[in-house]
């Protein structure tokens, strides 16, 4: 190899908002870091070329395909998976609105489910059904039918539209 | 499947990218959004690679009006472009092209840039910077280029970039006043590559029109460029017929796809009327 490559990428990034180092292989996604070293299992490794979105995350403020970025690319960026999603509280309403509307069963495309769903939300405003199964498009759930996500992604539209005017 | 990448760096600037590309014994491979290139890794259709990570180059990404023409950075992401303000204004059927690519989450990381080097034949914006007559910009150890789009796509996933170039911009010319632009597309579901797709771009110098997942390249459609210039629609559709020798595979059969482009043909005509009352 010539010495301007490496096989072992030398990494900082924010994880959940913890500092995190990590020594990566050159061809290693994110998620496989995430999963494997820091044991963050939340968003999952599915299909791999990023079609089912299961290992949707947040990278930097924007919903990406964890399989479809390098963890050697992540270096310096601030990532959230649904574990700090989760302990931060962030999206309690939309987890809990999720459990009400049944909006999974088996839960492996949950997660990131989630992290998808919030990068909607966080335009504001409430999307319409129409505009919430586009966004949804991505990620492939085999169990609900997606009708019961629809349902809780638009229950914690409106909810929140209706705290931020009150 | 695990990638199987042969090293990383990380370019500082293009010539950076360009030392790294002519260090690496023909292995090199450009690094931006990975949207696809990560994808062909974790299948392994592609391997051994060293990856040349263009994709925190500064400067190579945004939005310039430079007149007549909009400067577009080859970073610059699907989901930037689609909401660019400038692009919105002056190349409309590249920012409703977006709506047509992926997935919000992969429109969040794919580069136009990337996507024009990739040349997926089922892909839009290489169909649509050909409609709109871009140029391409390239730098390699000689110095800069400029590629016409006429010459860029040369066959599946092959451009007229050498092994030591890379892609640094487009520029393609503003909307006139009265022109009119429309991408239409079939795919099965929202966010998959078209079965067929076309660009219809209409300017006083005459219409553009190019079709794509129809064979190793977009297609400029000519013959029916030319009878849409004398308003003959039916001349048009049988011109298009006569140029289109699309491939069948598990997505479509050729008949289909040549009946797709039919119907997308008609409806783009009608949408163009629309447009310009």
């Amino acid at each position: 190899m010539t010495a301007a490559f490496s096989d072992k990428v030398d990494i900082e990034l924010t994880v959940n908002g913890e500092p995190v180092e990590g020594r990566v292989p050159a061809g290693q996604h994110l998620v496989d870091f995430l999963r494997q070293t820091l044991g963050l299992t939340g968003a999952h490794a599915s299909c791999e070329h990023g079609v089912c979105g299961a290992c949707t995350l947040r990278v930097d403020g924007q919903a990406v395909r964890g399989c479809l970025m390098l963890a050697a690319q992540a270096d310096g960026a601030e990532v959230w998976t649904v574990e700090g999603l989760t302990e931060q509280g962030s999206s309690r309403d939309l987890q809990q609105a999720f459990v009400a509307r049944n909006a999974l069963q088996c839960g492996f495309c949950t997660p990131g489910m989630i992290v998808a769903a919030e990068d909607l939300l966080a335009r504001g405003g409430v999307p319409s059904r129409a505009e919430i199964r586009e966004h949804l498009s991505g990620n492939y759930c085999r169990c609900t039918g997606y009708e019961a996500i629809v349902d809780a992604v638009e229950d914690v539209a409106q909810a929140r539209a209706g705290k931020g005017t009150a | 499947m695990k990638a199987s990448a042969g090293g990383y760096a990380r370019a500082r600037d293009v010539r950076h990218a360009l030392d790294l590309l002519a260090a690496s014994d023909g292995m090199g491979r450009i690094l931006a959004g990975g949207q696809s290139l990560v994808a062909a890794m974790n299948m392994r259709l592609s391997e051994g690679d060293m990856l040349v990570d263009i994709s925190r180059i500064a400067g190579l990404s945004g939005v310039t009006d430079e007149g007549d023409v909009l400067r577009i950075g080859a970073l610059t992401r699907h989901a930037e472009v689609g909401a660019d303000p400038l692009i919105r204004a002056h190349i409309p059927l590249l920012a409703a092209a977006v709506d047509y690519i992926a997935h919000a989450a992969i429109r969040n990381r794919g580069t136009i840039g990337g996507a024009l080097a990739h040349a997926d034949p089922a892909a839009e914006f290489p169909a649509c910077v050909l409609a709109l007559g871009a140029t391409l910009h390239a730098e390699g150890p000689d110095g800069t280029r400029e590629i016409a789009a006429e010459d860029f796509f040369q066959d599946v996933f092959t451009t007229a970039l050498a092994e030591d170039e890379i892609l640094t911009g487009i520029t393609i010319p503003k909307v006139e006043q009265g022109e009119a632009q429309v991408l239409e597309e079939v795919a099965r579901r929202s966010g998959d590559y078209a079965l067929t797709g076309m660009c219809l771009v209409k300017r006083g110098a005459g219409h553009r029109l190019t079709v794509f997942s129809v064979g190793p390249t977009p297609l400029l459609a000519q013959g029916a460029m030319t009878a849409l210039d004398a308003g003959d629609i039916d001349g048009a559709v049988a011109a298009l017929a006569e140029a289109l020798d699309p491939p069948s595979d598990t997505q479509a059969s050729a008949a289909y796809r040549k009946h797709l482009a039919e119907v997308l043909l008609r409806r783009a005509v009608a949408r163009i009327g629309e447009q310009q009352v």
